[in-house]
């Protein structure tokens, strides 16, 4: 199963389950979404479950706290991470919030799910990954899967959630893991061992962390696509890496890797979003706070540029095998 | 830097009120109108017949306290002698907070003076399970509704009888058992969610409708347009209301481009049912509501009332509203008050009189004072009695995370 067939079971699956689920934004409804993620779900769950919505993003997003805050559990889709600002408010100041501010006796148990990353030349606007400007909101998780195996079972986990999830889908890896390089032939997630997607129910909670690889030589700290580049680039490497899969960001699942720098003594941290107050400054600013007198060298950050994501440059843009190569190369000698 | 002035016409406007401090106001031009129009449609009618609706007013008590026309609801004798009396009761209530503030008992305030008619008309003509997404104004309805006024005292003073245990800052309260959404000071965002809120009721078919809140200046927010655009397309069974007291804060309702049409307009390019309503008539705001409340609960889809008032007081104890508008301007405001032109109707029809009235008020400010009282006991803002710190940590999830509980550890060592 691919991540887009993952993600439109685990919807099936709660849509099934529980009545009180319903799935819309732009395009999801008769059509299924510009990348198929609702395909068949209005045909089969009805029109009054899986629709169209006018495009506004602040509208659906309000309407889904709405509807939470009456006792249902809506999944919204924002087509493209880059199209999710207008509804940054009633995400920041709303649903993260409404517990808050109402101590409880209102809750916003919704999901919203967004495609992120680039590697489609997509360009500014259909390339971004901004998870860091939801990692800085108090009251939402974010959590990124990087495999059909952990969407499906985190999906499940975030619509069953009782508190406002952002729901993260690197788009390079909705067909096949994307290992940094554009021009070799494209691997789809049949055979991967991580494209074996059981049927019905189960559940990957939010807030754990997964172990890709295991290593003594370096700690890589990844999410999302950068997690098949650092697997392949430490392959060609010849290193043994302790390789973590975050696969939640917020809640941060600090244990295993506090536990794998003070082995390993070296760190490197991955991911395609700009680098300056990027979410690889926290993992940073907490791996150094944790693990400091364990360091050999100084935590790496392998990032985008602190550019817009540009078009024809998009694999100048990328942080690659090369870019992550040198980064790998210059911890082992620190 | 200028240019020459070439051929084109066009310069920068920018909207005025029509008077300042110091100036005489004159409202003479704002037509108040007499024959107590227009006509009541069938509320399941189609909203194009609602359009002449959006630029007249609907009234029906006259100032002398005489009721007329289309619009004069049913409405029992107890029926408005309760509506005096949770108006009397808001403006005392709000009267003593102010004071109370003034004396630091607690951060900040803000009164609903001059339009508590539309709070508490409107609540009247709703089911007390209809739920209510309300700005800040909108304390009236929890008066309507029974709310225990001390709850909502203690949550202004932030203490430790506050159900929301010091979270958020005064007068935005949170009543689920009464209906009364919790308020956000983000001005426009719940507009949607209410929507939202109304289209779940559909889907579920459920009896229940929403009601959602806006000024006439956050109609300027994207949000607002999010609701009208949502509601009109999925028909979702809810009325959306503007509030025009006229003031955001400093700004004229002409910054929210309200000079050139009405705000109730703004309800029929999306395919609204639209109301415009004399916010100082508790009858009209009653009789409007119970139309649109039907409207919705039949299948006919949303309706935007526009209730046109007069925001007396400051905007909060922030504001100082002599720094803006001439002082006098509340009283020369051509459409009254809503306390005394219900009081009047009252007198007309016989079921009230001076010296019961002036019985009803002294007992507001006598329950308010007592109330007040009882929950200042409980400590306020400045005071000894507040709130436990670590409550802080709480209810920023549903379940602690481990982040949250290192850094309240971290909290501990910081009281060491």
């Amino acid at each position: 199963m691919n991540m887009i067939e993952a993600i439109r079971d685990a919807l099936d699956v709660k849509m099934s389950q529980d009545s009180d689920v319903l799935v819309f934004g732009e395009d999801v409804g008769y059509f299924g979404g510009v990348f198929r993620a609702t395909a068949g779900l209005q045909e089969t769950h009805g029109l009054h479950r899986c629709f169209d919505t006018p495009i506004s993003e602040g509208g659906i997003v309000g309407i889904a706290i709405g509807m939470a805050a009456n006792g249902l559990r809506p999944v919204a889709e924002i087509q493209f991470a880059d199209y999710i600002y207008p509804a940054y408010d009633q995400i920041a100041s709303e649903a993260a919030r409404l517990r808050y501010r109402s101590n409880g006796d209102f809750t916003a148990p919704i999901t919203i799910r967004t495609p992120v990353g680039g590697g489609i030349y997509g360009g500014t606007t259909h390339s971004q990954s901004p998870e860091a400007l939801f990692t800085h909101i108090a009251g939402l998780k974010t959590i990124i899967p990087s495999n059909p195996y952990d969407a499906k079972g985190m999906l499940i986990d975030a619509i069953e959630d009782n508190d406002p999830v952002l729901f993260l889908e690197p788009k390079r890896l909705y067909n096949g893991p994307f290992y940094g390089d554009p021009h070799a032939p494209a691997k789809t997630w049949r055979g991967h061992e991580l494209g074996e997607v059981p049927s019905g129910h189960y559940t990957v909670p939010i807030g754990e962390a997964r172990n890709i690889s295991e290593g003594e030589d370096v700690t890589i700290l990844a999410y999302g696509t950068m997690v098949w580049v650092a697997q392949k680039v430490a392959e060609d490497m010849g290193i043994q890496a302790d390789i973590i899969d975050l696969r939640s960001l917020l809640p941060l699942d600090i244990e295993p890797i506090e536990k794998s720098v003070k082995k390993t003594g070296r760190c490197v941290v991955l991911h395609e979003a700009t680098r300056t107050s990027g979410f690889g400054a926290e993992l940073a600013a907490q791996v150094q706070e944790r693990c400091f007198y364990a360091l050999e060298a100084p935590v790496l950050r392998v990032t985008g540029w602190d550019t817009p994501y540009p078009h024809a440059q998009e694999w100048a843009y990328f942080p690659g095998p090369k870019r992550v190569g040198n980064a790998l190369r210059q911890v082992m000698e620190g | 830097m200028a240019k020459q002035s070439g051929s084109n016409k066009s310069r920068l406007y920018v909207p005025e009120p029509p008077f300042r401090p110091g100036d005489t106001p004159d409202y003479s031009h704002i037509s108040v109108p007499a024959a107590h129009s227009p006509v009541r449609p069938d509320p399941l009618c189609d909203a194009d017949e609602t359009r002449p609706h959006a630029t007249s007013l609907i009234r029906v008590m006259r100032f002398n306290g005489e009721t007329q026309g289309d619009w004069v609801p049913e409405v029992s004798p107890e029926m408005l002698r309760r509506a005096l009396r949770d108006i009397a009761m808001t403006r005392a209530m709000d009267e003593r907070m102010f004071t109370m503030q003034r004396q630091g008992k607690m951060s900040f305030y803000m009164k609903s003076t001059g339009e508590e008619a539309v709070s508490v008309g409107h609540a009247l003509a709703l089911q007390d399970t209809d739920m209510v997404f309300p700005t800040y104004r909108q304390q009236g309805i929890l008066i309507n509704r029974g709310a225990s006024m001390k709850e909502m005292m203690c949550q202004c003073l932030s203490n430790s009888g506050d159900p929301l245990d010091g979270k958020s800052i005064p007068v935005l309260y949170s009543f689920k058992k009464h209906g009364f959404f919790s308020i956000s000071g983000n001005l426009g965002t719940q507009l949607i969610q209410g929507v939202g809120w109304a289209m779940a009721s559909a889907y579920k078919n459920s009896d229940e409708i929403a009601s959602v809140f806006t000024g006439e200046g956050a109609t300027a927010e994207g949000d607002f347009h999010y609701a009208l655009n949502f509601a009109s397309t999925y028909r979702a069974p809810c009325i959306i209301n503007v509030v025009n007291n006229q003031w955001a804060i400093s700004s004229f309702q002409g910054i929210a481009a309200g000079e050139g049409e009405t705000f109730a307009a703004r309800g029929t390019g999306y395919g609204l049912a639209t109301l415009r309503v004399d916010g100082n008539d508790v009858l009209a705001v009653y009789a409007a509501t119970k139309w649109a409340a039907e409207r919705a609960r039949n299948g006919g889809g949303a309706t935007l009332i526009e209730h046109f008032t007069y925001r007396k007081a400051g905007h909060s104890t922030s504001d100082d509203p002599s720094k803006y508008r001439p002082e006098n301007e509340p009283e020369v405001w051509p459409f009254g008050d809503p306390l005394e032109r219900l009081k009047l109707h009252l007198f007309h029809i016989g079921e009230w009189d001076e010296d019961r009235h002036t019985v009803l008020l002294d007992e507001c400010k006598k329950i308010v004072r007592e109330t007040y009282k009882s929950a200042e006991a409980m400590g306020n803002l400045s005071g000894e009695t507040q709130v436990n710190d670590y409550t802080m940590f709480e209810q920023v999830y549903e379940h602690a995370l481990p982040h949250l509980d290192e850094q309240k550890r971290m909290f501990t060592k910081e009281l060491d």
